[in-house]
């Protein structure tokens, strides 16, 4: 009665193969995808979900560095005329800048539409003031291990901010609050959290993420010259 | 490979698993909760907070999820592996009343093999993933030779295909739960000849031939 292997239908390798296919589809399309859902689904409950828009939140040093606002300081030093420490107060009688723009990491994850309020690192560098032979600005943070560079005209770009405010509420302190660094036009890793000083310097020193292999200039369509030749991606 | 009935005890038993398919399971399966708990921080980290060395988690995720596949390919690869390679022509190939049975969802009878059609339909969605999961997982890793949008892509089918494994793997154990006498089985290997005659008539027939 059983029956003969001629009448039997490869379903388990048409199954096998079709649920590949999926995958590879989804491999090659899931960006588009993911752009259409990220709007149905929004950061909230939806944001859980696969394609939902959810940060992965990374520390290199396995903690987060806790700084009240109150407490908060930003120095500003080197090739610069007027050498200042920033309260939180400081920074937010600067010029305000809000936008909405995109964080997306190096390693394929993305969250679209981020509001974002603080102020322009161009307003802080007018502040103090950079002097002649000025290259490249080195960036510290709190927790002690990150840190980041960029030139001083990657610094002028009109989306490069120095942070408060996100996703609509006070930088949290897993996002790198009171205040972090954000830069548009490049990969997650160049806006550092935990900001604590800014350094004028000569030449670019790469950081922490950049010695561990990433590109020194992390532009979003993958380029690592220092000027980004398609500034339209964010 | 078919093995007699045997009587040794009063109730008369047959083989429904070999010591490699019951340890290959069992390795698979401790592996699947490992790639599981890691996966959880990483994907839900800002639900989380604070992940303690996530880089530690993330290189067990890495080389657990490299090495997933390895039990089960070595199962199948050497003089051992008999009864995988003749369970693997079960899910593989099906007959038309199988296919019946499951387009109609089982309501319809049917002279079942060793494992129902839904159980093979399980198997090889399982088997499939892991192998999406592996190459996106692998993306993910090695990220610089793909383009940003295949990256972004990446993420989105390992998500969506864990996600999915996971439902799968929840039903898989409850249906174990439910079914004492199989779940038994997928330790001893044995299961009673009452239970192959009603459950697996198809297979009782062939394996006692």
């Amino acid at each position: 009665m059983t029956t003969p292997e001629a009448d039997k239908v490869n379903v388990g390798r048409r199954v096998f193969l079709g649920v590949g296919a999926l995958g590879a589809l989804g491999i090659a399309f899931g960006n588009g995808v993911q752009n259409v859902l990220g709007t149905v689904f929004g950061t909230g409950v939806g944001g859980l979900l696969p394609g939902g828009d959810r940060f992965r939140i990374y520390s290199i040093t396995g903690q987060y560095p806790v700084i009240s606002p109150k407490k908060y300081r930003l120095e500003v030093t080197g090739l610069v005329d007027n050498p200042t420490t920033f309260t939180l107060s400081d920074l937010q009688a600067l010029p305000v800048t809000s936008f909405s723009k995109t964080f997306q990491c190096v390693t394929g994850w993305k969250v679209p539409n981020v509001q974002w309020e603080g102020v322009l690192l161009s307003e802080i560098l007018k502040k103090v003031g950079v002097q002649p032979g000025a290259v490249a600005l080195t960036f510290e943070s709190y927790d002690g291990a990150d840190s980041e560079s960029l030139t001083i005209e990657q610094a002028h770009l009109p989306d490069v901010l120095v942070a408060w405010k996100m996703l609509g509420a006070p930088v949290t302190v897993e996002h790198g609050g009171p205040v972090r660094l954000y830069v548009a036009q490049m990969f997650g890793y160049k806006s550092l959290k935990w900001l604590s000083a800014i350094r004028v310097v000569n030449s670019v020193q790469p950081g922490y993420w950049e010695l561990n292999g990433y590109p020194v200039n992390g532009w979003l369509d993958g380029s690592v010259g220092p000027t980004n030749p398609n500034p339209e991606l964010t | 490979m078919t093995t007699a009935p045997s009587r040794t005890h009063e109730i008369v038993r047959i083989l429904r698993f070999d010591r490699v398919q019951i340890v290959t399971h069992w390795v698979n399966a401790a592996m699947f909760a490992v790639l599981l708990v890691t996966a959880i921080p990483l994907y839900f980290g800002s639900l989380f907070g604070i992940v303690l060395h996530r880089h530690v988690v993330q290189l067990v995720h890495l080389w657990t999820g490299l090495a997933w596949p390895l039990p089960i390919l070595i199962s199948l690869a050497g003089p051992w592996g008999a009864r995988m390679r003749s369970e693997l022509r079960r899910f593989s190939r099906w007959t038309r009343e199988e296919i019946i049975w499951l387009k109609m969802l089982g309501r319809v009878p049917l002279r079942a093999d060793k494992f129902n059609p839904g159980q093979k339909l399980n198997a090889v969605f399982v088997a499939s993933t892991m192998l999406v999961l592996l190459v996106s997982g692998a993306m993910l890793q090695w990220f610089r030779y793909f383009s940003v949008s295949m990256r972004v892509g990446a993420t989105f089918v390992h998500d969506t295909f864990a996600l999915a494994v996971f439902v799968v793997v929840v039903g898989h154990i409850a249906m174990a739960l439910t079914h004492r006498e199989l779940l038994r089985s997928m330790f001893t290997g044995w299961v009673s000849e009452t239970w192959a005659k009603i459950h697996a008539p198809a297979w009782f027939e062939e394996d006692s031939r």
